[in-house]
């Protein structure tokens, strides 16, 4: 079984850190996987940093930057990871956006992640309709899960057909909002938790976008699968290095 | 049929769609599903065409200029966008989509912009409307536009500036799309040329297509024909382009000339000309030609002008140079200003530095003596003086 839908599997709230690879420094990229893993995350969301991304907001833009700055590439992510699989058995899971992705080829793409060991892609930017069309067969092929999106503004027959696409686990965005927002969650978005929960899908679900802390991790995991942590990971990582990961993950159980 | 029209799925050829993040999606879509009715009621035609006549001051005149055609040996037009409102034809387009965006019932507009014209299109045609204006400018942008930052305080709008990546039209646009995903409800996004992801390419060519029908008229009345033989403009995001191209383009016997930004020279790192160093790939939700390097990461473009200064074409202009309909042509900063101060010498019009870049082609293509050219005048030089007087040491 796919490592993904194995910590699905399991009867507890799953703590997904999404990181940017190459930062701080270009070759913390399989420490700070480690170091996740050691402290107990249960996914973890390898960011490819992209010098446009749509959907991030200002922390992620940053670390893309610095990122991108410290020379991190696809190239340079693929032979990062080459041997990470000796290292941690957790589910990894690569994020980014299309272009990077068409560039290298999405054959080729598909084939360094299935070598590597990653269990799943991430691309906020591949509509639902294209990857049906063009890219679902070989995603499958190459063992790969496509993890789609939905947000509080997509509709109920949407949501069908996204969750028909895939069987591990669908991200929800848990506000109309880009990343890092710090709206908190109130008495809508735990409606919208319990209303999408009640749907009763074939994929798991996942929040994220916000999630900061125990308190919102409890409430955005209440009617889920777990939450993504992704911003406040990477403020962390920022102010207190490498040692601010384990007390991090601790301090969200 | 159309060969270059959108197709059902939004694509021209293989360029186009919508490569946006799901938390985009019911946007678009709500303007997909809406902007085609919407265009083509009476309602919004009898508005839209009243405020191009009496608030923008169309039809603008096409101007057969003599001194340009006696110098080149062929016969030169200009179609005068640069004596609309607000000085280029980047208002047919903020017209348009501000009805457009009333006929949806939302009341927050926002914008990017690179020169600051589209932005003060916008945030003129917002102060008409009394609806909220916020444009997203490049703080680098911010500093070299001075004038148009201020005009668009003076309508009200709110300037916000992009200080994320290159500081410019670019990143001023990775803003407004953010701000439209953390507004799914209350905003429309207008944006300033046909790029971006479908209907905006198409969308935007309609509404600027008012060039392209007009022309045809005048043609008319002044050649005895609608076709001229060649149809000429600059190409940042391609709307102006787009707009004369529009009706002309299923005539394959006027010849389409798209004109690119090489800035120092393609040979330099610091060029716009997309057609010439760019790859496919997306940008702004659109499958397009893009400058960007061997992993997908966009690069900076350059170019004296801030309108030319954009990394992608839209796809409809991807598609005509890919399909070989239209010929693109790239043009320096240096042969742009000189080119822009011998039409002020020649015609006693001084053009936007964008618009120059396309009376520069005469060192590059030939022409017939009985050849009828139209080139899109696409906008006045009141913006770039300051630009012109520095090089020109005026
Ligand atoms: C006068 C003028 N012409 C051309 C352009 C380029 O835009 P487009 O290619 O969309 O016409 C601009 C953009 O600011 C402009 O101000």
């Amino acid at each position: 079984m796919n490592r993904i839908n194995k910590a699905l599997a399991q009867h507890k709230k799953l703590i997904s850190i999404y990181f940017t690879a190459g930062y701080p420094q270009l070759e913390d990229t399989s420490e700070v996987i480690k170091r996740l893993a050691e402290a107990g995350t249960d996914v973890i969301e390898i960011g490819l940093p992209y010098s446009d991304p749509l959907a991030d907001g200002p922390v992620i833009q940053k670390s893309s930057e610095q990122a991108l700055k410290n020379g991190m590439s696809t190239q340079k992510l693929f032979q990062q990871l080459k041997d990470i699989r000796k290292e941690v058995d957790i589910p990894l899971i690569v994020m980014g956006y299309f272009n990077a992705m068409l560039q290298f080829g999405v054959e080729d793409f598909c084939k360094e992640c299935e070598a590597i060991g990653i269990d799943g892609i991430i691309m906020p930017d591949l509509p639902i309709s294209i990857y049906e069309r063009d890219y679902k067969a070989l995603f499958e092929t190459h063992g790969l899960k496509f993890v789609p999106l939905i947000t509080p503004e997509t509709s109920v027959e949407r949501i069908q057909t996204i969750d028909a696409l895939g069987d591990s686990f669908v991200y929800m965005v848990s506000s109309s909002s880009t990343t890092g927002g710090e709206k908190g969650f109130g008495e809508e978005a735990m409606s919208y938790f319990k209303r999408i929960s009640d749907m009763q899908l074939t994929n798991k679900l996942m929040v994220g976008f916000g999630i900061k802390d125990a308190h919102s991790f409890e409430q955005a995991s209440r009617f889920t699968s777990g939450c993504i942590i992704g911003s406040e990971f990477i403020r962390r990582l920022t102010n207190e290095g490498m040692h601010g990961i384990e007390p991090f993950i601790k301090s969200l159980k | 049929m159309s060969k270059y029209k959108v197709d059902e799925q939004g694509f021209y050829g293989d360029f186009g769609g919508a490569y946006i993040p799901e938390l985009l999606y019911p946007n678009v879509e709500e303007l997909r599903q809406n902007y085609k009715q919407i265009i083509h009621t009476e309602d919004f035609q009898k508005q839209f065409k009243s405020l191009l006549k009496d608030y923008v001051g169309r039809p603008t005149p096409l101007y057969l200029a003599e001194n340009l055609s006696e110098k080149y040996k062929t016969k030169i037009y200009l179609k005068r966008e640069d004596l609309c409102h607000t000085g280029a034809h980047k208002i047919n387009n903020t017209v348009g989509q501000i009805l457009l965006a009333k006929a949806l019932g939302k009341h927050r507009i926002i914008a990017e912009t690179g020169a600051g014209q589209h932005g003060v299109a916008t945030a003129t045609v917002c102060a008409l409307m009394g609806l909220e204006c916020i444009v997203y400018m490049g703080a680098k942008d911010i500093e070299r536009q001075a004038p148009n930052v201020a005009r668009m305080k003076m309508l009200g709008a709110k300037v916000v500036p992009a200080t994320s990546g290159s500081k410019t039209l670019k990143d001023a646009t990775n803003e407004a799309i953010r701000d439209w995903i953390n507004h799914p409800k209350d905003t429309h996004y207008i944006i300033g040329s046909v790029v971006g992801p479908h209907p905006y390419p198409d969308m935007v060519t309609e509404l600027q297509s008012v060039i392209s029908k007009e022309v045809k008229a005048q043609m008319l009345e002044k050649e005895g024909r609608e076709l001229p033989d060649y149809v000429i403009a600059c190409v940042g995001g391609g709307s102006n382009a787009a707009g004369l191209f529009a009706d002309f383009m299923d005539h394959e016997e006027v010849g389409i000339i798209g004109v690119e930004a090489s800035g120092k020279g393609v040979e330099t790192t610091e060029s716009a000309a997309t057609t010439i160093l760019g790859r496919e790939g997306i940008i702004h939700g659109s499958k397009t030609l893009l400058m960007q390097n061997t992993d997908g990461q966009i690069t900076e473009p350059y170019s004296i002008s801030a309108g030319l200064d954009y990394p992608g074409i839209g796809p409809l202009h991807a598609h005509l140079f890919k399909t070989g309909r239209g010929k693109f042509v790239s043009i320096t900063d240096v042969e742009a200003m000189e080119a822009g101060l011998e039409l002020s010498r020649m015609e006693g019009i001084i053009p936007a530095i964008e618009t120059a870049h396309a009376f520069a082609i005469f060192k590059y293509l030939d022409f017939k003596e009985d050849d009828v050219l139209v080139f899109n005048c696409s906008g006045r030089g009141d913006k770039d003086l300051e630009t012109y007087r520095k090089y020109f040491g005026y």
